[in-house]
């Protein structure tokens, strides 16, 4: 298990780039809050209100929406073709050098 | 005008066990909330979901918790203002505070506590360019009372579980239902999809799916909807109305609360956390997630501590020159303001006979 980097443009378009443990079962929104990006995840990351919507950049393959995802991503605004919710994204490996844009605040 | 104790902004599970605390010191509470039903985020987000980590409760689900929490408070009558939001705050001059809703409701409290969570619920609405020349005249993001819609035309939009619950609810009382999704598929309960589906089927409910409400129309007031319906052709569709409600859900503001004068830190309002969860404005207290300190954690536990510790405070300013000693609840039992008294059961102290001495 090693940390593994992370990119992520703020709503301002700054790139952060950051470290990412992987064994820490932590997911991208809470990844955010770690670092002060400004996600606020009212919901507490049960996928309830969209404020950790993200776009992925980068071709990594992060597997399809889960229901719930989906469900709240059919409510959400400026929800596009790459959009997730960060708190529906555990972080692993396989992410290593992931781009990720925080969509608009809702 | 209501007079109490302690006003208490924000009736989640953090402003409701104040109000237990607060009768513990016989200090009377009200609670103001924007929401129509008191328990915050428990009631509103996920009353269904369980919560792990409430001390002496290996699982509770959050609607559980506040109906629990009502029930532990019922002894000391807390008094609502619900479905209103505080709006201004005027210090007098002893030192009392009037707050203010949007309704203009006024309440007077000697001590303001603060547990408004992440802020108000404010409605999410669509992007339409007129809708708020019609909010109020046809267009309404909540229900309150269901009567204003018997005998009318009503559509509804949106595809969780307020929209699906208010359709079965308005198939009986309005005169026609239509519901607008985005999407075939609706987040719910399986009970209340079941119904609509049934419902549906038996014209009681028209159905727009995958559809959106893209203008509204009429004089002053909602006469008309377009539905633009996403299939092969994407026709438009006018439906008449006298009702539109768009339910898509509430997202959380710290709004008027913020311009009060307090100390704002990320979202949060700063408090002392090595005393008495006091802000910087003396006799306005914080507690529970609006808050901040080095060190917070926004969790239901640590609001219970800091509105017991609020209260200590509070009393102390109410009274200054009283004695006080903590009561632990076990030995001094519980004295409701409505004449109620529960109390530890009395050991008995009896000689036992024995014969075979």
């Amino acid at each position: 298990m090693s940390d593994i980097t992370v990119h992520i443009i703020d709503r301002e378009g700054v790139k952060h780039t950051v470290e990412a443990p992987t064994d820490m079962a932590m997911n991208i929104m809470e990844l955010c809050k770690v670092y002060e990006l400004p996600v606020e995840a009212f919901c507490g990351g049960t996928a309830m209100c969209a404020t950790c919507q993200c776009y992925i950049i980068s071709d990594h393959d992060l597997g399809e929406r889960n229901d719930d995802e989906q469900a709240m991503l059919w409510e959400a605004q400026n929800v596009k073709e790459n959009s997730r919710l960060g708190c529906q994204l555990p972080i692993s490996e396989a992410m290593d050098g992931l781009v990720i844009e925080l969509a608009p605040e809702a | 005008m209501i007079t109490t104790d302690i006003l208490i902004i924000g009736a989640g599970p953090t402003g409701l066990f104040a109000v237990f605390e607060a009768g513990l010191l016989k200090l009377k509470c009200h609670l103001i909330d924007a929401l129509e039903q008191p328990g915050g985020q428990c009631a509103e987000l996920y009353p269904k979901k369980p919560i792990y980590d409430i001390p002496g409760f290996p699982e509770v689900l959050a609607g559980d918790l506040v109906t629990n929490l009502m029930e532990q408070i019922k002894p000391f009558q807390p008094g609502f203002t619900l479905g209103e939001r505080a709006q201004t705050i005027e210090k007098q001059e002893d030192g009392s505070f009037i707050v203010t809703t949007n309704k203009g409701t006024k309440h007077h409290a000697k001590i303001v506590a603060i547990a408004g969570g992440l802020g108000s619920f404010e409605p999410r609405k669509p992007e339409l360019a007129n809708i708020a020349m019609y909010e109020g005249h046809g267009v309404n993001y909540m229900i309150k009372d269901p009567e204003v819609y018997r005998d009318k035309r009503v559509v509804i939009a949106g595809g969780g579980d307020s929209a699906l619950d208010w359709s079965i609810f308005l198939a009986n009382v309005a005169s026609e239902v239509t519901l607008v999704h985005r999407r075939e598929e609706f987040r719910g309960a399986l009970d209340s999809v079941e119904k609509v589906s049934d419902l549906v089927n038996k014209g009681k409910i028209k159905l727009y799916t995958p559809a959106e409400v893209t203008a509204i129309n009429g004089d002053g007031k909602v006469a008309s909807v377009h539905i633009t319906v996403y299939d092969q052709a994407k026709r438009i569709e006018a439906i008449d109305c006298d009702a539109f409600i768009p339910l898509f859900g509430l997202s959380p503001k710290l709004g008027p609360i913020g311009d009060w004068g307090l100390e704002i830190e990320k979202n949060a309002i700063k408090v002392d956390n090595t005393l008495d969860y006091q802000t910087n404005i003396p006799g306005i207290y914080a507690i529970g997630d609006v808050n901040t300190y080095p060190g917070k954690l926004k969790l239901i536990l640590c609001g219970f501590h800091e509105a017991t510790l609020m209260c200590q405070s509070a009393y102390q300013r109410i009274f200054p020159n009283k004695k006080y000693v903590m009561k632990y609840t076990t030995v001094g039992g519980i004295d409701g303001f409505d004449g109620s008294r529960k109390e530890a059961e009395k050991a008995v102290i009896k000689k036992i006979e024995n014969a075979h001495v």
